[in-house]
């Protein structure tokens, strides 16, 4: 048992936080809740040169042939970035999937899916390739070949479509754990929303006086602030996990990342919570960057299956009375 | 990263269950009690001839050396057996790591073994009647006697877990009165037999005589037992809470088992248990396998040198909390039954009593916050 990731994993952990800190800063996000894409622009072509968006990808096929355990720091990394881009649809679901990732992984194709049951892709409209899920498995049909409507997430920088077929796929592959993939790479960016969130926070009341103190010197900002930092310490682990069983087939793998995206998400909406109240009314402004974070937090703390309904799959495997489901 | 377990942690599981399935007790009387503390010492010294009292503690001592994930794989099974708590544990837990860490080979040598075997039992002698999460503002004072080569104790320590039951004890008490509050305290580890030494158990809000008051009329300690340097002991006694507030008083396996009984007492409840309270149950099963998991991360990181600090007061606040939740639920679950001793094989309303001691002992929680947001998170002291 060794529960750490390597000085490798951790390297490029911190190059895409590197290259996140310069690419999409939080006028980049706030910039797409209006551009006509929806999407950060430059980021996305610089992630493909650093080979994030083929990583699980072999390097037959332009990937660097790496697994969801070195993905999961980078995944988180974008969270606290609050990337709008479909990177958790591109990198983590559908790479695996596509017969031929080449393109997917140099960034020539961005790929999105609405594998998640709610039938809703985000950023559907400049992606040339949409997975659906099909009778047989994963349904990969080209952008022409779908009708989208746009849908208003509460994250402007969300752009959600759903997404009706007008022609048959170009492709059915076989759809194994792309679920699963889903919901971890969604945990992983709440854990990062999570710490973004935070860290705002705990830097806004050590600077902000009132009554002639810091306010975080208040004893009961102390503890909201505390509360939230123990969520995401009990969260993180978890979703650290559940991307280690899924890289190697685990059998319970998919109760280990019900586990992991239930607890991300409550602890994100947690932390979103404390932390607008730990604001006060600078956090409610429009103009403040909180919402931007807390907000995408929210959208990913429903998406991939919430919290509920994932501890309601646990409750099912740990035969618990059918009344959870 | 490697989440399975080596071939020799599976065969140490694999020991460990098959005994304590043999042999670990379900029906003994509280240990906080006089008669259940008899019980408990056999129990204790059962064992220890098996070699599992203080499976990390180098062999010369009782132990077996075992690595701390070999550790945690014991309390997993041990918990899992439904063997009790441990009435020993304030010394092996709690003393004996400040021990290993602060003690001379000659007190080492002399206290580790008798403390393995049950022979001496430990109680904690730190807070005071003025004197509770605010430890530094103990009174209690050790006036040196230098014919003596010692110290001589006087004043009271009161919240003494198992006091009235237990051999010695060790505590902090004043031995510069003129420095600072953090300064001048010294360590001392105190036979409860020498002379000056009153011992008055009382009830706690379970009923139990788990509590007790210990007062110091003038007792003479020899210079031997003074642990780490005199006027240091604020040092020495901080490296104790850190084992307390962390992972060696409450490790994972106590919380895992609780948890199971928790989901198994929800399975029999069948659809009376209403969804939301059955979303709770998984929830609670959810946070002692993220304890487990967290602790897992955090021993790796120990064995790999790091110095953990103040995050033990994130495992402390935790695992107390998880436990509150875990017998709130199961006593929702019993419904009106809630209230009786045998509603369920286990008395959850006994151990809700314990559970609610678990945010208040080791530093109430409400400070532990502050540890966290002051210390984890940086915010400003004033």
């Amino acid at each position: 048992m060794r529960f750490a990731f390597t000085d490798d994993q951790l390297a490029f952990r911190d190059a895409v936080r590197d290259l996140l800190d310069r690419e999409c800063p939080p006028a980049v996000v706030r910039d797409a809740w209006t551009n006509d894409t929806g999407r950060s622009g430059a980021a996305w072509a610089h992630l493909a040169d650093m080979g994030v968006l083929g990583a699980l990808a072999s390097e037959a096929h332009g990937g660097l042939g790496l697994t969801l355990v070195d993905l999961v720091l980078v995944l988180e990394e974008t969270g606290y970035a609050a990337l709008p881009e479909p990177i958790v649809e591109h990198a983590a679901v559908t790479v695996p999937i596509l017969e031929d990732s080449t393109a997917a992984a140099a960034g020539r194709v961005t790929v999105t899916a609405a594998l998640d049951g709610s039938g809703l892709a985000p950023w559907a409209d400049t992606a040339e390739l949409i997975v659906l899920p099909g009778e047989t498995g994963a349904a990969v049909l080209a952008r022409a070949d779908v009708a989208l409507d746009r849908r208003e997430s509460v994250d402007g920088a969300r752009r959600l479509f759903a997404v009706h077929p007008r022609a048959g796929p170009q492709a059915v592959r076989p759809a194994l754990g792309a679920f699963e993939r889903g919901a971890l790479g969604a945990a992983a960016q709440l854990l990062g929303l999570n710490e973004r969130m935070l860290d705002l926070t705990v830097a806004y009341v050590a600077e902000r006086r009132q009554f002639g103190v810091p306010v975080g010197s208040f004893q009961a900002v102390k503890h909201h602030l505390a509360d939230a930092r123990l969520g995401l310490e009990f969260a993180r682990p978890l979703v650290y996990r559940a991307a280690w069983s899924l890289t190697h087939g685990d059998p319970d793998a998919a109760v280990h990342v019900s586990m992991a995206k239930a607890q991300a998400s409550d602890a994100a909406r947690l932390t979103g919570r404390q932390a607008l109240q730990c604001h006060g009314a600078i956090g409610y402004s429009f103009e403040y960057d909180l919402h931007l974070y807390l907000k995408r937090a929210w959208a990913l703390a429903a998406t991939w299956g919430d919290a509920r309904w994932h501890r309601a799959q646990i409750g099912q495997t740990l035969g618990l009375p059918s009344g959870s489901a | 990263m490697d989440l399975t377990f080596s071939p020799a942690e599976k065969a140490f599981r694999a020991e460990c269950r098959s005994w304590l399935t043999a042999h670990a007790p379900h029906d003994l009387p509280s240990g906080d009690t006089r008669e259940g503390f008899a019980a408990h010492l056999a129990w204790e010294r059962k064992l220890f001839g098996a070699r599992f009292a203080v499976v990390s503690w180098p062999e010369a001592y009782g132990g077996r050396g075992a690595s701390a994930m070999e550790w945690l794989i014991f309390e997993e099974e041990y918990y899992r057996a439904g063997a009790p708590q441990r009435v020993t544990q304030n010394g092996i837990f709690l003393l004996a790591p400040t021990v290993f860490d602060f003690g001379t080979r000659a007190q080492q040598d002399q206290i580790l073994p008798r403390m393995a075997a049950a022979q001496d039992l430990w109680c904690q002698g730190w807070s005071e009647p003025n004197a509770g999460s605010d430890l530094a503002a103990i009174e209690s004072r050790a006036e040196r006697d230098e014919p003596g080569g010692g110290w001589r104790l006087s004043g009271q320590k009161t919240w003494t877990t198992r006091g009235a039951f237990c051999t010695h004890l060790f505590g902090l008490f004043r031995t510069d009165p003129s420095a600072e509050r953090h300064r001048g305290l010294t360590y001392f580890l105190v036979p409860l037999e020498a002379p000056g030494v009153t011992v008055r158990g009382f009830g706690r809000l379970d009923g139990d005589e788990g509590f007790a008051e210990v007062f110091f009329d003038d007792v003479f300690v020899h210079d031997d037992e003074v642990l780490g340097e005199v006027h240091q002991g604020w040092g020495v006694a901080m490296a104790t809470t850190g084992s307390e507030r962390g992972l060696t008083l409450r490790s994972p396996g106590r919380f895992l088992a609780t948890a199971a009984r928790l989901v198994d007492l929800a399975r029999r409840s069948g659809d009376a248990a209403a969804p939301t309270l059955v979303d709770s149950v998984v929830a609670d099963w959810i946070d002692a396998e993220a304890y487990r998991w967290q602790t897992f991360s955090t021993v790796t990181r120990m064995t790999d040198g790091e110095n953990l600090g103040a995050e033990s007061s994130l495992t402390k606040v935790f695992w107390s909390e998880l436990d509150v939740r875990l017998h709130e639920h199961a006593l929702a679950l019993l419904g009106a039954a809630a209230e009786l001793a045998d509603a369920d094989p286990h008395d959850w309303m006994k151990g809700y009593q314990f559970a609610l001691s678990g945010p208040i002992y080791a530093g109430t929680n409400e400070i532990q916050r502050n540890v966290i947001a002051e210390r984890v998170l940086g915010l400003p002291r004033r």
